[in-house]
């Protein structure tokens, strides 16, 4: 096994023993081979580099290279975007660890050799970020590398399997060229992405959730600090933001048109399919810390004289997300407000029951310009889990869920990341 | 019964939702915007004036009465400039000065910065808890109570405060620096002379006068600041289309940390000067002389002045520093991580505040010596640094448009090898001519 660090700079011979240069860069080519250090770039001082290939490399130690070839057969080096430099692109930038779920740093990388025919193949294995590959850079040069990786023995070692690297790289067209996909990153709970996002740049924000799918990017997003979701949104393609926000809550999706300038949010949501946005819309009316502002517009409504057997299948029949299950809604012929029926409840209920019989007492609402504070206190007061907000007819416009109380309260005791 | 007729059409309901009034949240945007950015810069300038600073700015007023206020104004210039290439830097970049260096300078350069950064942090947080000791001994309070409380107090604030409480603190602190400003008030200044000697530049060739210019500059731009300055901006999420905001709050914490420096010395001009205590040797001195001129509440302003300046800075430089270099050398940071997690970071801290405040108490401690190795050991630092946020922020491939222009950079060089030149001279005499006053 080697390290990366101790093949840049080694003395390079062909195969009659003749110095041809150093090592100056070592390149992958992910498009054909993903950890292969495919390529060796041979800087010969004031004459043009050259560049080795794989197959022409006979053996490798720490500090020396000896080639299965002479000098003339060697390349004159070109540079190629679509290769990837270990030296540039890896030492010393960030990656992301999909297996320990963080950003990191690289120190180092492993080279794992496996002989083919006359030919040594140096092949990624492992990314050093620990205080092994500190050690190494440091004393690179200065000790030899004997008594380098004698220290680094005894040091303990942090390291990433390559399968588990991620590399982040903001240019599209060069994410393209390297084969750099985000699908790992796709698995991960969009909580712990988030987190992951929070810690890299901007651009690199922004190329992660450029690659990832819409319903990925909104529940990313939303798990993300407002500050740092407006950003991102604000410079992704309107088309693609429109997408993004329509597969987000409704409360969501307004918190974060409000925050954008006006002009912006107006574009997303005219881009947005007209049921969508008109919810949005309608929610962003309301003040963020006010009942309006808390309320979420998706939720089921059924007529209070409805059976048990009724409201089942209408449930079933409507596509509907497990959020807005918590409870059933009642309104009488006069579209007014009359309880609250909790799924629990509904699923105990003998055949033939009306939602009349089963609603949770004493009937509870608000007005949208109710306060956050009223809300916190009838849901601490009764131990609610719904909450339905009506307007000054009594007709119900909106649900508030345990999940929107949490969220504010979270805000108020840390430094929360959802807000709204 | 028809279930489908009971179903009241969301349709119509979402047209009642309309009639609700439009929030007045358009009209606090654009001062929200602004409060959100405000923070990095206005606090960062206002650290500067620290201890070590505020002792330089007595000595220079009483020595020199009002002859050097000039110097205030290039200073403010010299400020902005090299702390806008820093928020630029972390605006555009959204990368920290530590990320930046590693990434571009490779592994063996950012551990130097890094292991320098340490050791002249270490000795100025030294500095600081002295300046906590003597403001508090002008209260009658022993050092052995004083400096163990403000160390207890700067840990917890930093372990259980969230990064916003912490930054809301630290916003107040700048404001008590208003002590001074009623300080020289009291202290009923020549307002006229002062006014003119701010406009007017005015020369004495001697050692001396010399020797205390460079030190005002000297104390003024430390180089961790750079660190916290960027830092502060890529932690607050502010991003290219705010940077305007940004550069304001800049320039804002320049003027206001350089009208602090103006009243100090105004108000130890109109009083130790005007009264012929020339010779006075630190901060302590000059509010105990001020209390027979000024009146005592001018003597205990100025103290107070000292003891919020001093604690400001040793909450802000340890944690600056171990965030800054387990962020360069790849190692887990910040409060909310569990210490498990992320050890180099606490450890760091700990000792940071731990021999900081612990060497101040060792009776008959070199403090003078440490307090002056402090100031060579920021100058020693100070030209590494800023040539690497000069080479960063000119970088067309990082900065895009946003990299300096030819006529910034003229500017940036020339402001950077000013102090650069002022600095090494500084340490120069420091060594080999007796020390500068102050220092």
């Amino acid at each position: 096994m080697l390290h990366a660090t101790e093949l840049l700079g080694a003395a390079t011979y062909d195969v009659l023993g003749n110095y041809v240069g150093r090592v100056r860069e070592l390149f992958i080519e992910p498009a054909d081979q993903p950890n292969r250090v495919a390529r060796f770039l041979l800087a010969r001082g004031k004459f043009q580099p050259l560049v080795a290939r794989y197959d022409q490399v006979a053996f490798a130690v720490p500090g020396s290279i000896k080639l299965n070839v002479g000098e003339k057969s060697l390349e004159e080096y070109h540079a190629n975007e679509g290769w990837l430099a270990v030296q540039k692109d890896l030492l010393d930038q960030q990656i992301i660890d999909t297996g320990g779920r963080k950003v990191v740093r690289v120190n180092d990388l492993d080279l794992a050799e496996h002989h083919i025919n006359d030919c040594v193949e140096l092949r990624v294995s492992q990314a050093d970020v620990g205080v092994t590959g500190a050690v190494g850079r440091l004393l690179q040069g200065i000790a030899s590398p004997a008594l380098i990786r004698r220290i680094q023995d005894r040091l303990p070692a942090r390291m990433i399997r390559w399968e588990f690297v991620n590399l982040i790289e903001p240019d599209p067209l060069r994410r393209i060229k390297l084969r750099v996909s985000h699908q790992k990153l796709a698995h991960l709970h969009p909580a712990d992405l988030a987190d992951i996002l929070e810690a890299l740049s901007p651009e690199e924000r922004q190329s992660i959730i450029d690659s990832l799918d819409e319903t990925s990017a909104a529940e990313t997003l939303a798990e993300l600090d407002s500050r740092l979701r407006q950003q991102i949104v604000e410079k992704l393609d309107p088309e693609k933001a429109a997408d993004i926000i329509e597969e987000m809550d409704p409360d969501q999706a307004a918190d974060l048109l409000s925050g954008l300038s006006p002009e912006t949010s107006k574009e997303l949501l005219e881009e947005m399919p007209q049921r969508e946005a008109s919810d949005v819309r309608a929610l962003m009316n309301f003040e963020q810390n006010t009942a309006g502002g808390m309320m979420n517009t998706n939720f089921m409504l059924v007529g209070e004289t409805a059976t048990r057997e009724e409201v089942i299948d209408f449930i079933r029949s409507n596509e509907s997300d497990l959020e807005q299950l918590d409870a059933v809604f009642l309104t009488d012929l006069e579209a007014k407000f009359t309880g609250i029926v909790p799924t629990g409840r509904l699923l105990l209920a003998s055949t033939g029951q009306t939602m009349n019989s089963l609603k949770s007492e004493p009937l509870l609402s608000l007005p949208p310009d109710a306060s956050e504070k009223e809300v916190l206190k009838l849901f601490d007061k009764y131990n609610l889990r719904v909450l339905g907000v009506v307007d000054e007819n009594g007709v119900p416009i909106g649900a508030i869920t345990v999940d929107d109380v949490v969220t504010r309260l979270a805000a108020k005791v840390y430094r929360s990341k959802t807000k709204g | 019964m028809d279930l489908k007729t009971l179903i009241p059409r969301m349709d119509a309901l979402r047209k009642k939702l309309n009639r609700w009034p439009r929030s007045t949240r358009v009209l606090w945007r654009r001062l929200a915007l602004f409060m959100a950015v405000v923070g990095p810069g206005f606090i960062t300038s206002n650290v500067d004036n620290d201890a070590g600073g505020i002792s330089t700015y007595s000595i220079a007023g009483a020595k020199y009465g009002y002859a050097l206020l000039w110097s205030l104004i290039p200073m403010t210039i010299a400020l902005y400039v090299t702390e806008e290439m820093c928020a630029r830097l972390g605006v555009i970049t959204g990368k920290g000065l530590s990320d930046l260096i590693r990434e571009e300078f490779g592994f063996r350069s950012t551990f130097f910065v890094m292991v320098t950064g340490f050791v002249v942090d270490l000795m100025n947080v030294v500095a600081e808890f002295a300046g906590v000791a003597a403001a508090m001994e002008i209260f009658h309070i022993s050092k052995y109570i004083a400096v163990p409380v403000a160390a207890i107090m700067v840990w917890i604030l930093v372990m259980r405060g969230t990064a916003r409480q912490v930054e809301k603190i630290f916003l107040i602190a700048c404001l008590f620096y208003v002590a001074y400003i009623v300080s020289a008030v009291l202290a009923k200044p020549d307002w006229l002379l002062a006014a003119k000697s701010l406009v007017v530049p005015s020369f004495q060739f001697n050692a001396p006068y010399l020797l205390t210019l460079i030190g005002l500059i000297g104390t003024t731009i430390a180089p961790w600041q750079f660190f916290y300055l960027q830092a502060g901006f890529v932690e607050k999420r502010v991003g290219p289309r705010q940077y305007p905001q940004a550069r304001l709050d800049v320039l804002v914490g320049s003027i206001s940390c350089m009208v602090i420096v103006f009243f100090i010395i105004v108000c130890t001009a109109a009083t130790l000067w005007v009264s012929g205590h020339h010779d006075i040797a630190d901060a302590k001195e000059a509010a105990q002389a001020l209390g027979p001129m000024a009146g005592r509440w001018a003597s205990l302003l100025f103290a107070f002045g000292l003891l919020n300046a001093s604690l400001f800075a040793a909450s802000i430089l340890p944690l600056s520093t171990a965030h800054v270099i387990c962020e360069g050398l790849g190692f887990e940071a910040g409060v909310d991580h569990k210490f498990k997690d992320a050890p180099i970071f606490y450890w760091l801290y700990t000792v940071l505040i731990v021999v900081g405040a612990g060497l101040i108490l060792i009776p008959g401690a070199p403090l003078l010596k440490i307090l002056f190795f402090s100031q060579v050991g920021n100058g020693i630092w100070l030209p590494i640094v800023l040539i690497f946020i000069v080479l960063l922020s000119s970088r067309k491939d990082l900065m895009g448009t946003y990299a300096n222009s030819t006529t910034f950079s003229v500017i940036a060089w020339t402001t950077s090898i000013v102090m650069i030149a002022l600095t090494l001279v500084l340490i120069y005499a420091s060594f080999f001519l007796g020390g500068v006053p102050g220092l």
